[in-house]
């Protein structure tokens, strides 16, 4: 596509998502990067450490995170009649309900709401269902500026680049790394910062409060996502810590909220269970900074023009599948990324994904399916040391369904012409460990092999590939003369059987 | 529970009449067999009578986990021939009792075979890791063992996070004579090594390990000490090339000495 049109907001980076290598190529790539490797690792553990002193005050947390999955999984099992009952009471309190099946549905709806409001510009709150469906690019395409407020987010726009975390995502970056972005980039887009800017954090961020200031008084739009629908009353909530969100929701005559049909809980009464888990699970407070609801149209008071895009983009085809459909339940805390080992050394971007980390792993799968190298490379992405489950606050038992992830991987792969070298060591391994007498048999080739080398060798090093993945960094013990079995067929006699 | 250290030859033995199969799993028996014969010496030390089923093999995770749940069957199928009609199953390995209970029904139901279904659940629930089947059934932790080094503890993720084995490890070393036990920072973060995932992701998998490594080296230890031979495989494989002279050891061995005959 011609670029001659200037764009009217920074370009993100070249390439698409799906367009990624494969998960340990992005991730040897990034492992090698020691700026990244030392932001994460210090993000991660304070944010990890936070976490972890507030969620042990709670002396019921277990039974908070048993109420959240119970409701999430409830809401789920009825989800067609609170998404009907969600739509009469918003459409009843004044809001207008849309529904779009994936992304290209909703982002023409929403470009179709912004031009009837005469805008070419809309200000946004932090979302990631607007991610999902690369909204921005959309409205970019249609001549319309999305402009981020939230702080990191705007630090991810500015710097043409891409997120890397669900909560946090310009944790990859660090402050003086942002001083560089606002400096280069700011000025070009709207009110520039003093060119005095130092890194720190407090005058980083009054340049952002100055930058945003202007767009926040101009817009007459405004898109967010939510958090949570409320099916009783029509209500949605907007959860956030910086207050950009609430000038949003508040000052532009006209909002729009994309929300994954996944967001609707049945009753008022379930947010109490939500709002003790989020804030403790995602920035480790005890309470939210900034909760926003409203309940479609107050006369006179905030937007008057009050819009919901409920979004589908794969989400029945999660429900559908009972080992896979736990997903549904997360509330984007991001508790499994900063606990997660895997992410906490390669970061965000080598998930290929707007959702990385342990849930990205599971979900993207899941709605993009399993036909490119990332996303068949995604549930590899894990130890499966079983750490997200331990930390998800509605209890997605995450290791167990990349487990199940995986056999979605392979069965894909049976589908495929030619026999792939791993399943036919799959197959053969199946033979060799189904019965033990075979088993034994190679055992004594493996003490056969290990007799004719001298006794002064106890490990191997380097190696030829394949044996390499292990071998190039990593010393491998010698096996033993005679296996476990010999010695007590020998010593013993057999046994019982 | 103390008698037994002061005495071990007089107290009464808390095994005696206990009949139990070890299960060795596949990688101690065919790589680490020091480990099994271990666990054979401390248990007839504590006076159970222990058998080694022959027609065992493997827990199969290796296959379930990378999704191959097919191939695992025959895996499951084999132990529950095996251990059939055994009251205690003991198994050296967090991860392989820890497949065993959380993965074989899942197998089994995946099957649809409800007889195996219903001798699975026999096996899982007569099958312990070692450091249960000691603190739980045995009700020992001292265990009469003596070991005069400076160790290190990684707990192991399927050890605490699947298996469940919580501290009984910490208690029995704890209760090791001689032994200086020192606390390993970041103990229950994984050490990297995720079975096939060591392969299909090495280089995360050994950023991860080269950490661990370098938390272990800080202790100052000459051994670390877990309950999975696999993991231990993965840092030590680190730690051996690094030349860092720390040797890892499994935990059954560690309680199998007693200082005797050195």
């Amino acid at each position: 596509m011609s670029q001659s049109a200037a764009r009217r907001t920074p370009a993100p980076p070249e390439g698409t998502y799906l367009g990624m290598p494969r998960f340990p190529v992005a991730a040897k790539g990034a492992l090698g990067n020691t700026q990244l490797r030392k932001n994460l690792r210090h993000a991660t553990g304070v944010i990890r450490a936070k976490r972890g002193r507030v969620v042990a005050e709670v002396d019921r947390w277990e039974e908070l995170r048993v109420a959240g999955a119970a409701i999430k999984d409830r809401t789920q099992r009825h989800l067609d009649s609170y998404l009907l009952q969600f739509e009469a009471a918003m459409t009843a309190a004044g809001g207008h309900v849309h529904w779009a099946r994936d992304a290209a549905e909703a982002n023409q709806i929403i470009v179709e709401l912004v031009r009837a409001q005469g805008a070419d510009e809309v200000v946004k709150v932090k979302s990631m269902a607007t991610q999902e469906i690369d909204m921005n690019e959309a409205l970019e395409a249609a001549g319309i500026a999305a402009w981020e407020t939230d702080l990191a987010e705007l630090i991810v726009q500015l710097g043409h680049d891409r997120p890397s975390h669900i909560l946090v995502p310009a944790i990859h970056r660090n402050r003086s790394e942002v001083r560089e972005i606002f400096l280069t980039e700011m000025g070009t887009y709207g009110t520039p910062p003093p060119a005095d800017l130092t890194d720190d954090p407090a005058e980083l961020a009054g340049a952002a409060r100055r930058h945003l200031r202007e767009k926040f008084l101009r817009a007459s739009v405004a898109i967010s996502g939510a958090n949570f629908a409320v099916a009783e009353t029509g209500t949605l909530v907007v959860v956030e810590s910086e207050g950009n969100g609430r000038m949003c929701l508040t000052l532009p005559d006209t909002l729009i909220s994309v929300v994954g049909i996944e967001k609707v809980v049945p009753t008022f009464a379930d947010l109490e269970v939500f709002l003790q888990l989020l804030p403790r699970s995602s920035t480790g407070e005890r309470m939210n900074p900034y909760t926003t609801m409203w309940t479609g149209v107050t006369p006179g008071d905030g937007p008057q023009n009050v819009h919901v895009v409920l979004i589908d983009n794969g989400r029945t085809e999660v429900l559908a599948d009972p080992s896979g459909r736990a997903a549904l339940r997360c509330i984007r805390c991001s508790a499994c990324l900063n606990i997660c080992p895997v992410y906490e050394r390669v970061g965000g971007h080598a998930y290929g994904s707007v959702y990385p980390g342990p849930i990205g792993a599971v979900l993207t799968p899941q709605l993009r399916g399993t036909d490119s190298a990332i996303d068949r490379s995604l549930p590899y992405a894990s130890t499966l040391c079983g750490a997200c489950f331990e930390v998800c606050p509605v209890r997605i038992p995450i290791p167990d369904m990349l487990v199940h992830m995986r056999k979605r991987v392979v069965e894909a792969k049976h589908g495929d012409t030619t026999p792939h070298a791993e399943s036919l060591m799959m197959k053969a391994g199946s033979w060799l460990f189904g019965d033990a007498r075979r088993l034994a048999m190679a055992q004594k080739a493996a003490g056969l092999g290990r007799r004719i080398m001298p006794d002064s060798v106890s490990h191997l090093g380097p190696l030829p590939p394949p044996l390499a993945r292990w071998a190039n960094a990593r010393d491998l013990p010698m096996p033993p003369t005679e296996s476990f079995r010999s010695w007590w067929a020998r010593e013993r006699g057999g046994s019982s059987r | 529970m103390t008698a037994l250290s002061t005495d071990p030859a007089q107290a009464a033995r808390p095994g005696t009449g206990l009949r139990v199969a070890l299960f060795a799993t596949c990688i101690n028996d065919t790589m680490f067999p020091q480990t099994p014969k271990a666990v054979v010496t401390l248990l007839e030390r504590l006076g159970c009578t222990v058998d080694f089923p022959m027609a065992q093999t493997c827990c199969g995770q290796m296959f379930t986990n990378t999704g191959y749940f097919d191939e695992a069957l025959p895996t499951v199928r084999a132990y529950v021939d095996a251990f059939a009609g055994y009251d205690y199953v003991v198994g050296p390995s967090g991860s392989c009792i820890g497949s065993v209970r959380e993965q074989h029904p899942m197998l089994a139901a995946h099957s649809g075979d409800t007889g195996l279904a219903a001798q699975v659940a026999k096996a899982v629930a007569a099958s312990y890791d070692l450091s249960e089947f000691l603190v739980d059934v045995l009700k020992v932790t001292d265990v009469g063992a003596y070991f005069p080094h400076r160790v290190t503890y990684h707990s192991t993720c399927h050890s605490i996070r699947v298996a469940k084995v919580g501290d009984r490890p910490y208690q029995l070393l704890r209760a090791v004579r001689g032994i200086d036990l020192v606390p390993l920072e970041g103990a229950d973060q994984c050490c990297g090594f995720g079975g096939t995932f060591s392969v299909k992701n090495p280089d995360v998998s050994v950023a991860m390990g080269a950490d661990k490594a370098r938390r272990v080296m800080d202790t100052g230890a000459e051994y670390l000490v877990a309950g999975d031979n696999s993991c231990l495989m993965h840092v030590g494989g680190l730690l051996h090339r690094m030349r860092s002279g720390v040797k890892p050891i499994h935990l059954a061995e560690i309680l199998a000495q007693t200082g005797e005959g050195l």
